[in-house]
C-alpha cells in the first residue's frame, strides 16, 4: 500500500475516533482510548511520511477520491514538501497525545475536548494531504473550526469567549483570502487541482496579487503581524496540550500553505515579493518578542513568542525568495533549509514549553508568573525541562534553536551578491532585527524562568505546588531529548530535509553527513562551520573537569545559611524582583516608542498617609490603529444598513429593479 | 594529530593561566594612573586560591541551579576563550565554532548568570539580572552586526580565516574602523567596565554584574571570578586577532615561532589592558539608562559598517 492511502486511512481512523468520543462520552475510559488512538495513528503517519522523506525514492504518491467537486474530485498527494510537514505535525501530535494521556485526566469538561481533539489532528493532516484547492480549503476550514471548538472548551471564562470570537472572525477572513488566491490561480477555466495550477500560465499582474492574498490568508493563521491579534488570545485559552498543538503545529500548517502557494504553485518569484515577506517577518519578530517580554500570563507569553518565531521563519523564507528570484540556487537552498529547520525546531521547543506551562497550571492552578516562584524546588523535573526549552528557544548553543538562526545569519552573509538595491539596503536591517529578536527572547525567557521557577514562592499556590504525572513528564523529556539531538547533530537534519529543499527550490545544500566530526558547513569550509557536538562535548568535559578538580584539590565544604542580600534580607517574598520590575528597563527603553508606554509615579508628600502609586499604561498600537477603525466602520455600516430592514414593499421592489439594471449594465460594458 | 591536539591544549591552558594575570595587570596600572601603589601583579591568583579553599555558604533556599551555574558559566566561557586565536591560527578545533557561535556561547553564559542572580530571590539579584539582560539586548545585536561587518570584509566568519585575511590584505577600511569602535564599546559593556559598570564598586545600587553574584561565596565565587577574567582576556584576544593579527603564527610552524608568537600575544594583552585602563580612568561612570544610548551607538556603527559593505565591498 502506498503512503498516501495509509495516511488517508489514518485520517479516517482519527475521524472515527472523534465519532467514538461523541458516542461514548459517558464511559470513564474514553479519554485514554481517544488519546492512545491519536498517539498510535499519528505515529503511523509519522513513520510513513518519515520513511518517504528519508527513503530517498522521492516519488510522490497520489490518490483521487470521487468526492468533492464533481469535475475535480478530491485529490491527495504526498510529495517531499508534504512529507516533511507531515513529520513535523505528527511528531507534535504524538507528543501532545502522550502528554494528554496524563494531563487530560485533570480536564474538568472532557466531553468538550475529546471529540474535537482527534478531529483537529485529522484536519491538519488533511490540509497537508490535499492536492486540489477545494479539498485544501475544506480541510483548512475544518481545522479552523475544530480548533475554535477547542479554544471554546473552557467557555465559562468571558475572556475565552472573546478569544473564540476574534479567532473565528480572523479565521474566516484568512480563508476568504485563500479562497480568492486559489480562485485567481485556477483562472476562468477552473483548474482547481494543484497539478493544473502549476502548469497554468498566469497574467503578469496575477502572481503578485496571489502572493499578497497568500500572505493575508496563511499569514493570519500563522500569526504574522499585524494579523496576529487573535493568536495570543486564542492559543492560551485552549487546554495546554491543545495550546501546544496550535502554537507549535497549526502555525506550521499555515506556513505550509504559504510555501505551497508561493514556492510551488506560483512558479518563479519576482524579487519584490521578498521585500514584502522580509519586512513583515522582521516586524513580526520585534513586535512579537517585545510583547512577550512584557506578558505576565505564562501561556500568553509563549503565544507571543510563537509570533516572534513565525517572523524568523518568514525572514528565512523571504531570503529564499530573494535568492530564487535572482537564480542563486545555492543560497536559496541554504535559506530554505534554515526555514525548514526552524519550523522543525520551533515545533519541538514550543510544544515542550506549552507542556511545561500546562504542568505549572496543573500543579499550582496559576498562569500568572507574578504569583509563582520557587517551582524549581516543588516541581524539579518540570523546572529542568522548561529550562531546557528556554535555552533552546533563546537560540543558545549547543541546543537546536541556535542552529537554525545560525544558518539564517549565514544566508544573510551571502546576500550582498543580490543585485537589487532595495534588498541590499533592507537585508542588513533585517539581520539586525533578527539579532535583536534573539537577544530579547533570551531576556524574555530569563524573566519567565527566573520569576516563575526561581526565587521564593510568591503565593500559597506556588509553595504547595506538586509535580505533574509521569506520562506528561515522559512526553516532555522526549521533546527535550530531540531538541538536544537536533542541536548537536544538525548535519543529519540538514541531510534529512534535503529532498524537500531540492523539490521546492530545485537545489539542495551539500551533503553534511560525510564531513568529519559531524560538523556543518553551509557554503564552504573556509567560510563558516559549526560543530554542535564538539561544543557540547567540550562544555560537558570542561564542567566535569572543573567540578572534579575543585572538589578533589580544593574544598567541598558547604554550609547553609540565610541569604546575604547585602545585610538586609527581608523574609517577605513580596520584596523579590517581580516580572514587571524585571521588564521595566526594557519597557522603558523600547516600550516608550513601540507601545507608547508611560510610567506615572505618584509620590505623596512627606507626612501624607497615602501610599505611593506607580501607574503603567501600555497601548497595543496594532490593535488601536488597525482593528479599532475596522470595528468602528463595521458598526457604523451596520447601523446605516439597518434602515434597509424597515422599507415598504414598493421600495424593496425598486431596489431589486435598480440592482438588476445596474448588473445588466455592468455585463453589457464588460463584454 | 597529537601535536595539533597538544597545541590546542596549550592554548586552552594558556588563556586560563594568563587571565588572572591580565586582571592583576589592569588593577596595577589603574592604581599607578591614580597615583596609588596598587596590589601586586599576582594578587588575583592568591584571591582565587583562597576563595577556592574556603567553604561555601549557600542561602537556605538556593537550588541546584544556583550550585551548578558557576561551573557551567566557567566551562562555557573557557571553551569560548580557547576557540579565539591567541598565538596561532588554524588550530585543531578552530573550525568547531565561528564568531557567531562564540558570541552565542557568551550569550549562554549570560543566560545562566542572570538566572543564578534570580535564584535566591533577593532584590539585588533581580536588579542585576534585569539590567544585564537590558544591556545584552543591545550588546548582542551590536556584536552580530560587528561580526557581519568583519565577515563581509574577510568573506568568512571563521576567526582564524579572518585573522589570516587581515594579515595578508591589511589596508585601512572605513567599515573595519567602524567595527573596531563598536567592538570596543561592546567589550567595555560586556566586561562590566567603566563607564557601563564598575568592577570595583561596593555601592549596591550601582552594581550590575556584582549584584548578580552577591549570594556567591567560596569556590563558586572563585570560578565565576575566573570566568569574568577569562571573558576580559577573550575580548582583548578577539580585538587583537581581528584588528592586529600581526605576530600570530599558523598551526604547523616551528616550535621557536610559537614561543615568539606567545610573547607577542602577551605583549598585545598588555597593550590592550593598558588602553582599557587608560580609557577607564579618564571617564566617569554613566547612569544606567544612558547605557542603552552608549550601546545603541555600537549597534548603529555595526549596522552602518554592514550597510556600507552591502553597498560596495570596497568600503
Amino acid at each position: 500500500m502506498d503512503s498516501v492511502s495509509i495516511a488517508l486511512i489514518c485520517v479516517a481512523a482519527l475521524l472515527a475516533t472523534a465519532l467514538l468520543a461523541v458516542l461514548a462520552h459517558r464511559a470513564a475510559t474514553v479519554g485514554s482510548l481517544v488519546y492512545v488512538s491519536c498517539l498510535v495513528l499519528s505515529l503511523v503517519i509519522l513513520v510513513v511520511a518519515g520513511g518517504q522523506l528519508l527513503g530517498g525514492s522521492g516519488e510522490a504518491t497520489t490518490m483521487r477520491l470521487p468526492i468533492g467537486l464533481p469535475w475535480v474530485g478530491a485529490n491527495f498527494r504526498i510529495d517531499s514538501l508534504c512529507a516533511f510537514f507531515l513529520v513535523v505535525i505528527d511528531l507534535g501530535a504524538a507528543a501532545a497525545s502522550l502528554y494528554a494521556l496524563g494531563y487530560g485526566r485533570h480536564e474538568h469538561a472532557p466531553e468538550r475536548v475529546l471529540p474535537f481533539y482527534p478531529a483537529f489532528l485529522a484536519g491538519m493532516n488533511l490540509v497537508l494531504l490535499a492536492a486540489d484547492a477545494f479539498s485544501f480549503l475544506v480541510a483548512w476550514e475544518f481545522m479552523s473550526l475544530t480548533s475554535w471548538a477547542l479554544v471554546m472548551a473552557h467557555h465559562h471564562d468571558p475572556e475565552n469567549r472573546r478569544a473564540g470570537y476574534i479567532y473565528l472572525v480572523m479565521a474566516s477572513f484568512g480563508t476568504l483570502a485563500l479562497l480568492l488566491a486559489f480562485g485567481l490561480m485556477a483562472g476562468p477555466a477552473g483548474g482547481y487541482a494543484f497539478a493544473e495550477m502549476r502548469t497554468t500560465v498566469h497574467a503578469a499582474w496575477l502572481p503578485g496579487l496571489v502572493l499578497i492574498l497568500a500572505l493575508l490568508g496563511a499569514g493570519s493563521k500563522a500569526g504574522l503581524v499585524p494579523l496576529h491579534v487573535w493568536l495570543p488570545l486564542a492559543h492560551p485559552a485552549a487546554p495546554s496540550h491543545v495550546s501546544a498543538l496550535m502554537s507549535g503545529v497549526m502555525t506550521k500548517v499555515a506556513i505550509y500553505g504559504f510555501v505551497r502557494i508561493v514556492f510551488d504553485l506560483l512558479g518563479t518569484p519576482a524579487w519584490w515579493w521578498s521585500i514584502l515577506v522580509l519586512g513583515l517577518g522582521a516586524i513580526t519578530v520585534v513586535l512579537g518578542v517585545l510583547q512577550a517580554v512584557l506578558q505576565r500570563d505564562l501561556k500568553r507569553l509563549l503565544a507571543y513568542s510563537t509570533v516572534e518565531n513565525i517572523g524568523i521563519i518568514f525572514i528565512a523564507l523571504g531570503l529564499a525568495l530573494a535568492f530564487q528570484a535572482n537564480g542563486m540556487a545555492g543560497p536559496a537552498a541554504l535559506s530554505f533549509t534554515a526555514a525548514l529547520l526552524h519550523i522543525f525546531n520551533h515545533s519541538l521547543f514550543k510544544s515542550l514549553l506549552f507542556f511545561g506551562a500546562g504542568a505549572v497550571l496543573n500543579g499550582t492552578g496559576e498562569r500568572d508568573i507574578e504569583k509563582l516562584g520557587g517551582l524549581i524546588r516543588t516541581m524539579p523535573q518540570t523546572a529542568f525541562l522548561v529550562l531546557g526549552g528556554c535555552l533552546a528557544i533563546s537560540a543558545l548553543p549547543p541546543l537546536n534553536g541556535f542552529v537554525s538562526e545560525w544558518l539564517i545569519f549565514q544566508a544573510i552573509l551571502v546576500s550582498p551578491d543580490l543585485p537589487q538595491w532595495g534588498l541590499k539596503l533592507m537585508i542588513p536591517a533585517v539581520g539586525a532585527m533578527l539579532a535583536l529578536g534573539a537577544a530579547l527572547s533570551a531576556a524574555c525567557y530569563v524573566r519567565a524562568f527566573g520569576i516563575g521557577f526561581l526565587g521564593r514562592p510568591r503565593s500559597q499556590a506556588a509553595s504547595s505546588a506538586h509535580e505533574v504525572d509521569r506520562l506528561s513528564l515522559t512526553a516532555m523529556f522526549m521533546l527535550l531529548g530531540l531538541c538536544l539531538l537536533a542541536g548537536i547533530l544538525p548535519g543529519l537534519l540538514i541531510d534529512a530535509v534535503a529532498p524537500t529543499v531540492r523539490e521546492v527550490v530545485g537545489h539542495a545544500m551539500p551533503s553534511q553527513a560525510s564531513l568529519p566530526w559531524l560538523s556543518i558547513v553551509p557554503v564552504a569550509e573556509s567560510r563558516s562551520s559549526y560543530n554542535g557536538l564538539l561544543i557540547f562535548a567540550f562544555i560537558v568535559i570542561a564542567t566535569l573537569l572543573t567540578v572534579k578538580g575543585i572538589h578533589r584539590l580544593a574544598s567541598r565544604a558547604t554550609r547553609r545559611g540565610p541569604a546575604w542580600d547585602c545585610g538586609y534580607p527581608d523574609p517577605s517574598p513580596l520584596t523579590q524582583y517581580t516580572g514587571d520590575s524585571f521588564a521595566q528597563p526594557l519597557r522603558r527603553v523600547f516600550g516608550e516608542f513601540v507601545f507608547l508606554a508611560r510610567d506615572k509615579v505618584t509620590m505623596p508628600r512627606p507626612g501624607d498617609q497615602r501610599p505611593a502609586r506607580l501607574d503603567v499604561s501600555l497601548r497595543d498600537l496594532v490593535w488601536d490603529m488597525i482593528y479599532v477603525p475596522i470595528q468602528w466602520a463595521v458598526a457604523f455600516a451596520g447601523e446605516k444598513f439597518n434602515t434597509l430592514q424597515f422599507l415598504t414593499i414598493r421600495r424593496y421592489l425598486s431596489l431589486v429593479f435598480a440592482a438588476l439594471v445596474s448588473l445588466l449594465l455592468v455585463v453589457a460594458i464588460w463584454a | 594529530m597529537i601535536g595539533d591536539l597538544f597545541l590546542q591544549g596549550v592554548q586552552m591552558f594558556l588563556v586560563l593561566a594568563l587571565a588572572p594575570l591580565l586582571l592583576g595587570f589592569t588593577r596595577r596600572v589603574k592604581a599607578w594612573l591614580l597615583r596609588r601603589k596598587g596590589p601586586p601583579l599576582l594578587q588575583p591568583y592568591r584571591d582565587l586560591l583562597r576563595l577556592l579553599r574556603k567553604e561555601v555558604v549557600l542561602a537556605e533556599n538556593a537550588s541546584w541551579l544556583f550550585r551548578s551555574a558557576p561551573y557551567v558559566i566557567f566551562a562555557a566561557t573557557w571553551v569560548a576563550a580557547a576557540l579565539v586565536p591567541t598565538f596561532a591560527t588554524g588550530l585543531e578545533f578552530s573550525w568547531t565554532a565561528d564568531l557567531i557561535v562564540i558570541t552565542a556561547l557568551l550569550g549562554s553564559v549570560r543566560f545562566f548568570l542572570a538566572l543564578a542572580g534570580m535564584d535566591v530571590g533577593t532584590s539585588f539579584g533581580g536588579i542585576g539580572s534585569s539590567r544585564e539582560m537590558m544591556f545584552a539586548s543591545f550588546a548582542e545585536p551590536a556584536m552580530i552586526m560587528i561580526v557581519f561587518t568583519v565577515a563581509l570584509v574577510a568573506g568568512t566568519t571563521q576567526l582564524s580565516q579572518v585573522a589570516d585575511f587581515v594579515f595578508a590584505h591589511a589596508s585601512l577600511r572605513v567599515s573595519l574602523a567602524l567595527a573596531l569602535v563598536a567592538l570596543i564599546i561592546v567589550a567595555i559593556a560586556e566586561n562590566t567596565r567603566i563607564p557601563v559598570d564598575n568592577p570595583a564598586t561596593h555601592l549596591e545600587l550601582t552594581m550590575v554584574h556584582e549584584a548578580m553574584l552577591l549570594e556567591y561565596s567560596g569556590r563558586h565565587l572563585a570560578v565565576i571570578e575566573l570566568a569574568a577574567a577569562l571573558k576580559l582576556l577573550l575580548y582583548i584576544s578577539l580585538i587583537a586577532s581581528i584588528f592586529a593579527p600581526w605576530g600570530l603564527t599558523q598551526a604547523g610552524a616551528a616550535p621557536g615561532a610559537y614561543l615568539i608568537a606567545i610573547a607577542a600575544y602577551i605583549g598585545k594583552l598588555a597593550v590592550g589592558g593598558f588602553l582599557l585602563v587608560l580609557f577607564e580612568t579618564s571617564i566617569a561612570k554613566m547612569r544606567v539608562f544612558r547605557v542603552p544610548e552608549f550601546l545603541g551607538a555600537a549597534l548603529m556603527l555595526g549596522l552602518l559598517g554592514t550597510l556600507l559593505l552591502f553597498v560596495s565591498r570596497t568600503f
